[in-house]
């Protein structure tokens, strides 16, 4: 297959650089004084403690799952630090306020928060490690009403809206990882868009592990109220560690009446060495909720990073004519194992969902797409269309399709398509008889195989897109 | 501008060229014909550098450039051009950003600015019309759901995009009808320059009345049995191959 597939997918880990920054961390371990601990830290009311305890002795109960097709050595939960914050911890009024090492490592991942503010109208709330670290645009979006802070700031300023959507989703039961998350959970982002108002920027969250073994469990929860639109951009990266760190985050959605909801995120946390040592373990529960008619929730990803991806964003579709979308392109390579997907649940009737999922597989990456289309005795005149596209390179790699189906109504109609291919010697060869180089046509090839995808991602999202693939899609895309 | 010397190459474990001599210079069309697996679109394949072909033995210079030790964009860089038999298709992949990917890299190739989208409109403009093909060609998939014609019409268009120096078809008649054959060769000939050089690979002698070679030479078995001019071709729509061929030169 040549040497530039190889170089391709081959390339070191750009973002593998350790910020020195004094954090101030709490001893390995957890039971219910770390809970007593993390939630004292942040100066939290009395009934968010209560449903983090709620939810680590439901924990206790629980067994981590092990139906999914990855393999990873035992995780030792005791020996993972559930908390670290950058010190100084002061309240940051402005951006200027951050530490500059913090600033320079933003700008070696190429997202200086100044510049975005002023050229990419993005709004950008950066998570390093557990803390919010800054938020910009605030005042903008003030003005109309949005909230988008950190989760922290939003238990102390909005605990009205925290309380009322917090588990709303997800429960705190939800599962292993969503519990362990319900009660650790050190920070992250929260929104709120009220009633009729289109939010006019991508607001955005960097999140980025930095300290050595730490587990980052952050929790996201979006509101859109009714008839508002929001579009969110979700980046991840972290630094190479030998030692694999833990990933464990929960998003929620929540759509209310005619509201819109498109959740974006490019993930390309470090994966491991060639040799599979190292990597993140991504166990994320990522979940939304049209709760209202004509609601929509989309779901883009595009999954390049962690040694270990446990990804299903879902949609509950309990809104009449709501609709859910989820484009996903993942990519393995080396050692990586991908098991992701997405849950649609049609409760209401009329509505529709749509999974587009392209794999791609390299070395010897596994990389597996699970997905169940649910249609609940109401869904009257549900429908659901899947398809499934799986991309090997090379010959020692895996993919799989899980789908699984549930239909109790009989007017619902679902379509699934799949399909595996190779990347073809004589696609290759075609473009390079044109002058293309041998790189530039494999990347085109695989650029062209995402198209579906690529095509949902707003535009600042598909250049970091075709970075992280290493490909040209400039008007392939679109 | 090409020369070839005891051209050999082999496919897996099949000696296919054993040994092609042949001389092309700038303003000419020559044609290659024969039989099945006689190795005629091998020929072509080898001189565009499909990697599924070994060369074992002998030389291809073009220019003076050692053809054969170049990889296939810088070839196709050096002004080298195959219109396949069988276009390749490219899903998702639309077919203005290819050609105009390709376009560049010819252009960076030589030292030339890149052009933007929208120049590069503008000069598909009268490409398109030189086969007959509608704008909205230029939106969809490198040759997904192309019928045949538009396939090789397709060639046609990437051929008038890069203007090469020496044009390889290979089999372009395969599979036209009437009309579109009459398309693809006027493309052809529209393109003829002083400085530029064809080779038309082809079984039968029906592309020639519209793409009139200079000259015309028969291979069998991996060599050239004869050479002639344009006369050669219409004996052989007379009289068939057979006469030519040496069936026990084969196993030899």
């Amino acid at each position: 297959m040549g040497g530039s597939i190889e170089t391709l997918v081959n390339r070191e880990y750009q973002y593998g650089f350790v910020t020195d920054i004094d954090a101030e961390t709490i001893p390995r371990g957890l039971d219910e004084n770390t809970i007593r601990l993390i939630s004292a830290k942040k100066n939290e009311p009395k009934w968010l403690l209560d449903w983090r305890l709620k939810a680590y002795a439901r924990w206790t109960t629980m067994r981590e799952p092990h139906w999914s097709n990855v393999k990873y050595a035992p995780i030792d939960y005791q020996n993972v630090i559930y908390f670290s914050a950058p010190k100084p911890k002061k309240a940051l009024g402005s951006l200027d306020e951050v530490d500059p090492k913090l600033r320079e490592m933003y700008n070696k991942l190429g997202i200086s928060l100044d510049e975005q503010k002023r050229l990419n109208n993005v709004a950008v709330d950066v998570v390093m490690d557990s803390v919010s670290v800054g938020t910009s645009f605030k005042a903008e979006l003030n003005k109309l009403g949005i909230i988008f802070c950190s989760f922290g700031d939003a238990v102390r300023e909005h605990p009205e809206l925290v309380q009322k959507y917090l588990g709303s989703v997800v429960p705190h039961s939800d599962n292993f990882f969503a519990a362990l998350n319900s009660a650790v959970f050190s920070d992250g982002s929260f929104v709120y868009v009220p009633k009729g108002v289109r939010c006019p920027m991508e607001l955005s969250t960097y999140f980025r592990i930095n300290a050595e073994g730490t587990g980052q469990f952050e929790r996201t929860l979006i509101i859109a109220d009714e008839g508002a639109y929001v579009s969110y951009l979700e980046g991840c990266t972290a630094p190479r560690r030998d030692t694999n760190q833990l990933h464990a985050a929960v998003v929620e959605l929540v759509a209310l009446k005619d509201a819109t909801i498109k959740y974006s995120t490019v993930q390309n946390w470090y994966a491991g060495d060639e040799n599979g040592e190292g990597g993140i373990y991504n166990f994320v529960t990522k979940r939304g909720k049209c709760a209202g008619e004509n609601a929509k929730i989309s779901w883009t990803q595009v999954e390049t990073g962690s040694a270990i991806t446990w990804k299903y964003p879902s949609v509950i579709l309990q809104g009449d004519n709501s609709v859910g979308e989820f484009y996903s392109v993942a990519v393995v390579n080396n050692h990586q194992q991908a098991d992701t997907g997405t849950k649609m649940t049609h409760i209401g009737r009329n509505t529709r969902s749509t999974i587009v999922s392209k794999g791609i597989s390299a070395g010897q990456g596994n990389n597996s797409y699970r997905g169940q289309v649910k249609m609940m005795p109401k869904a009257a005149n549900a429908r659901n269309y899947t398809q499934c596209d799986s991309m090997l390179i090379g010959n020692r790699c895996g993919a799989h399709t899980f789908p699984y189906i549930e239909v109790q109504n009989p007017t619902a109609t679902l379509e699934h398509e799949a399909s595996t291919s190779k990347i073809g010697e004589d696609q290759i060869f075609y473009l390079t008889q044109r002058g293309i180089s041998r790189e530039n046509a494999v990347s085109m090839i695989v650029a062209g195989f995402c198209k579906d995808v690529f095509k949902e991602l707003p535009m600042e999202f598909a250049l970091e897109a075709q970075q992280l693939l290493g490909i040209t899609l400039e008007g392939s895309v679109g | 501008m090409l020369e070839i010397k005891d051209l050999q190459a082999k496919a897996g474990d099949r000696d296919i060229l054993r040994g092609i001599t042949l001389t092309v210079e700038p303003g000419e069309v020559h044609a290659i014909m024969g039989p099945n697996g006689s190795g005629k679109s091998t020929l072509a394949q080898v001189l565009a550098g499909n990697p599924a072909y070994e060369v074992t033995g002998g030389s291809a210079t073009f220019d003076g450039k050692d053809l054969l030790a170049l990889p296939p964009e810088e070839r196709a860089q050096a002004g080298v051009f195959l219109a396949f038999q069988y276009p390749v298709e490219i899903p998702g992949v639309s077919n203005a950003y290819f050609l105009r990917t390709a376009f560049n890299a010819l252009r960076q190739a030589r030292g030339e600015d890149e052009v933007d989208p929208l120049e590069f409109l503008d000069y598909m403009e009268q490409k398109l019309e030189l086969v007959d093909m509608d704008a909205e060609m230029l939106s969809r998939s490198v040759n997904m759901g192309f019928s045949g014609g538009e396939k090789k019409r397709n060639e046609i268009l990437q051929m008038a995009v890069l203007e090469p120096r020496l044009a390889l078809l290979d089999e372009t008649d395969s599979g036209l009808d009437i009309d579109a054959l009459r398309i693809v060769a006027n493309g052809v000939n529209a393109l003829k320059r002083p400085d530029n050089a064809t080779i038309v690979v082809t079984h039968y002698q029906r592309l020639l009345n519209y793409i009139v070679p200079d000259y015309v030479h028969v291979l069998a078995h991996g060599r050239i049995v004869k050479s002639g001019d344009k006369s050669l071709a219409l004996e052989l729509e007379a009289k068939g191959y057979d006469w030519l061929v040496e069936p026990h030169e084969a196993l030899a």
